[in-house]
């Protein structure tokens, strides 16, 4: 039950004063059919620590965490200590019994019950039947979340309540089964910042009573905020345990990806260019206000904000899902007001989505169907017929042109690698030869390497004369991408920040203020 | 060569493969146990049943596609015949001619699409659930019709009318060319239209639709409107082959309809689905009833084996699925 003298150099002060150890792996490996998923990982967690696990997808961060929890069975030479206690195996249920709990991103609750059930869940299921008692469970319900500090209508159904709720439920319902070691996988992905803020709260709550809390996320900014250490993997190996105090992005990043992140300014001066898109006082209530800005031909403005800055919202009222309040939208000089997705392509508008699972692509359909679908009119035939070769040359063109790698256009989308389906995205929307392309966080989901070749697709396409709007929350995105960037910030663009001649340190420090 | 003999099958589906296969083992089965079964005269009486449930099969087939279900198909295809009977009636009962008749069938045809517009428009424009809007619309024109006909049989029309029913065209019972025609017109619609692509998309992820700038709103509309008009077409079908109309005729083919489209592969969630395999799994249908018929089997008992059959072919795919699935992760190692 000794703490080790040493695991990092940068550890021993505080390794020191450390009150013990609630999880310790060491010598973790992992094969999938021949796939090293993990390999000799050590991972370690101090009680009441919140800690980081830090990686790209498919780095292995989800394979340890299966491990801990009993889902999978590590290979032979494994080491795992849970609350001091050598284990030679986990299953899900001890893994439990021990105090380990995970709140997975989709939060595994029940939308149709109430809060007071959906945290007493547990006590109502079993091998044997028993009397549920309404009662007592509410009152156990209500003594968590005052543990938490928090007020919630346990009687309110699920789904009634915001994502962020939910989550303190799913909380809750780990706490309620005694978890003092709770694994989060990406929470705040889908938060605001002020709820962000708020769950940092809570977590810090559980760190003082003793409940260590890992953190589990991409997001390199929020990483360092919330948690003490982080751990970084990067391909199933580990690459090292670090103290955030002194962690940058660019530090960090570089050690989750083995690269530098692009690092060279891409700005050009665009502003003696025609402008292609033309924004006046744009307002829609409760979602964006008094937006004017302009987007020139051949120029990138990047738009930077955190969820919730109406940076989304203002795209869809480009593109006709939304209609303004009030305000004009000039296209190539010609006023256009877009009342659907049609519309704003026969604009030439294109709007590629931060949600490529629901609303960029139709999954289960083919690669080609999904790259015509907004082109049908070009793929015409005989009698008004789609004609299924000219949809074949036109589909074999994009990809050839995009370099997508698909076994046969006619697979589902969903057979792609992230990179690879956002490029079928891109294809879908420059069929449609677009004035304006809006590009919405279109990295999300997609790894490293493939994101530069999407900047540099993007970088083209603005040489050929295109307008891009490119949406984004990560910072260094937008710095080196754009040729300008506009600041948003509770539905108002803020500031005006020049890539070339301001550093990325002044916007972040703007952005995450 | 071998490539394009695996296109073929790549177009054609493993399913209808299997289901062509299934249906020449039956054919074989019974006509070594009857006779009879090989007969012109079996044949004809196949030939002149299964138009009517195959119309409204595809009048189903369509509205799954998109997601939904259109439970409203029966009442729809009365309501239609009464308004072709009501207007042969008006205009001479007995001595009308074929021009009542032809006017009848346009009539018929606007009925039946005006039901479906309406399920359509309700569908699309207030995002209510089709199960719920057909259903609603299926309580409503059933009420309708035995509110105007007084729950009674409607009959008395030209002798004429009944010889279309019965009739030949080249060999080819009159009811058959019209399932086909419209069969290869639902085809063509769907695989080949930019409206039949649009309903595939929209089965699968409207929302996705959407945002693609496909007209989702009008196309769901167009799609029950067109189920609403092959309703009609069955209709008219079934006045002419029993010469008369009752409110309630053919309220057991409903969820039989139903089922002849998950036998052909439908996806049950919309998106997937094509007409040639669902046409195949028709006339499966057909040929078991008919041949268990020629046997001397009870019509009541044919149900009964069509009920179980269908629960088979269900736990076949799982079956297969299951198998595929194994082999498919040896097959990446």
């Amino acid at each position: 039950m000794n703490a080790p003298a040493t695991e990092n150099a940068g550890q021993v002060a505080s390794a020191a004063e450390s009150p013990g150890w609630a999880l310790r792996l060491s010598n973790v490996n992992k094969a999938f059919e021949g796939v090293q998923a993990l390999k000799d990982v050590a991972f370690r967690v101090r009680l009441g620590e919140i800690h980081c696990l830090a990686g790209e997808n498919g780095c292995g961060k989800s394979t340890l965490i299966k491990i801990v929890t009993g889902v999978y069975s590590p290979d032979p030479g494994t080491e795992i200590e849970v609350f001091g206690k050598r284990l030679a195996s986990v299953t899900p249920a001890s893994a439990r019994a021990l105090g380990i709990s995970v709140i997975w991103q989709d939060l595994a609750l029940f939308p149709h019950m109430t809060v007071a059930e959906n945290i007493a869940f547990d006590e109502s299921v079993g091998m044997l039947p028993r009397l549920y008692t309404h009662g007592a469970s509410y009152k156990r319900a209500d003594r968590i979340l005052r543990r938490l500090r928090v007020d919630l209508d346990l009687n309110a159904t699920l789904n009634s309540l915001p994502i962020a709720q939910r989550q303190i439920v799913a909380i809750a319902r780990a706490l309620h089964g005694h978890a003092r070691l709770i694994f989060m996988d990406e929470p705040t992905s889908s938060l605001t910042q002020s709820e962000t803020n708020n769950l940092l709260k809570i977590v810090k709550t559980l760190s003082e009573e003793g409940v260590s809390v890992v953190f589990v996320s991409h997001r390199l900014a929020e990483v360092i905020e919330i948690s003490s250490r982080l751990t970084v993997l990067r391909n199933g190996r580990l690459v090292g345990v670090y103290d955030t105090a002194d962690m940058t992005q660019t530090r960090l990043g570089h050690l989750m990806t083995g690269q530098d992140l692009v690092s060279e300014i891409s700005a050009r001066d665009r502003t003696d260019r025609r402008a292609v898109l033309e924004v006046e006082g744009l307002n829609r209530k409760g979602e964006f206000s008094d937006i004017s800005l302009d987007v020139k031909s051949g120029e990138i403005v990047g738009v930077i904000g955190l969820i919730g800055a109406g940076r989304t919202e203002l795209a869809h009222s480009l593109i006709g899902m939304t209609k303004p309040d009030s305000g004009t939208i000039r296209l190539d000089g010609r006023k256009i007001a877009p009342r659907s997705v049609r519309d704003a392509i026969a604009a030439g508008i294109a709007y590629v989505s931060e949600d490529r699972l629901t609303l960029g692509l139709i999954q289960q359909q083919s690669i080609a169907a999904n790259i015509v679908i907004t082109v049908l009119k070009k793929v015409l035939g005989k009698l008004g017929l789609i004609s299924p070769k000219r949809e074949a040359s036109l589909v074999s063109n994009w990809i050839e042109n995009l370099s997508i790698q698909v076994g046969h256009p006619e697979h589902a989308v969903s057979t792609l690698s992230g990179g690879n389906q956002q490029r079928v995205v891109l294809a879908k929307w420059l069929t449609t030869n677009p004035r304006l392309l809006i590009l919405d966080s279109p990295t999300v989901g997609v790894d490293v390497g493939a994101r530069a070749g999407i900047f540099k697709i993007a970088r083209k396409l603005a040489d050929e004369g295109i307008a891009i709007l490119l949406i984004s929350d990560e910072v260094h995105e937008v710095h080196y991408n754009s040729d300008r960037v506009l600041h948003m910030l509770n539905g108002r663009v803020v500031w005006e920040h020049d890539p070339a001649s301001a550093s990325l340190a002044d916007l972040e420090s703007r952005v995450y203020a | 060569m071998t490539g394009a003999i695996n296109e073929l099958k790549r177009r054609l589906g493993p399913e209808t493969l299997a289901l062509a296969g299934f249906l020449v083992c039956l054919v074989a089965a019974f006509s070594a146990l009857s006779p009879r079964f090989l007969s012109v005269a079996n044949f004809n009486s196949m030939a002149f049943q299964l138009p009517v449930l195959g119309l409204l099969t595809l009048a189903m087939l369509a509205p799954i596609l998109s997601g939904g279900l259109n439970l409203a198909i029966i009442f729809t295809a009365n309501m239609s015949g009464l308004t072709l009977a009501w207007v042969l009636i008006q205009m001479g009962g007995t001595e009308a001619g074929l021009a009542a008749f032809a006017i009848g069938c346009l009539a018929a045809i606007v009925v039946g699409a005006a039901a479906g517009c309406v399920m359509g428009l309700v569908v699309a424009y207030t995002g209510a659930h089709p199960i719920l809007v057909s259903l609603a619309m299926m309580i409503f024109l059933r009420g309708l019709g035995e509110f105007l006909t007084r729950g009674g049989d409607i009959s008395g029309f030209p002798e004429f009318v009944g010889k279309i029913g019965h009739g030949s065209l080249l060999g080819v019972p009159v009811p058959l060319l019209v399932f086909g025609a419209v069969a290869i017109g639902w085809h063509f619609m769907l695989k080949f239209s930019r409206h039949g692509f649009s309903v595939y998309m929209i089965g699968s992820n409207i929302r996705a639709s959407e945002y693609s700038g496909i007209p989702t709103a009008r196309t769901l509309t167009l799609i029950y409107t067109l189920s609403g008009v092959l309703c009609a077409i069955a209709g008219i079908l079934m006045v002419t082959r029993f010469n008369s109309v009752r409110v309630g005729h053919g309220e057991a083919l409903l969820l039989v309809t139903v089922l002849a489209c998950f036998l052909g592969g439908v996806d049950p969630f919309g998106g997937f689905g094509r007409v040639a395999p669902v046409a195949v799994a028709l006339v499966i249908l057909q040929v078991l009833s008919s041949g268990l018929n020629l046997l001397g089997a009870n019509q009541h008992l044919s149900t009964a084996v069509w009920g179980l059959f269908l629960i088979l072919v269900m736990v076949l795919r799982h079956v297969i699925a299951r198998i595929r699935m194994i082999f498919g992760k040896r097959k990446e190692v």
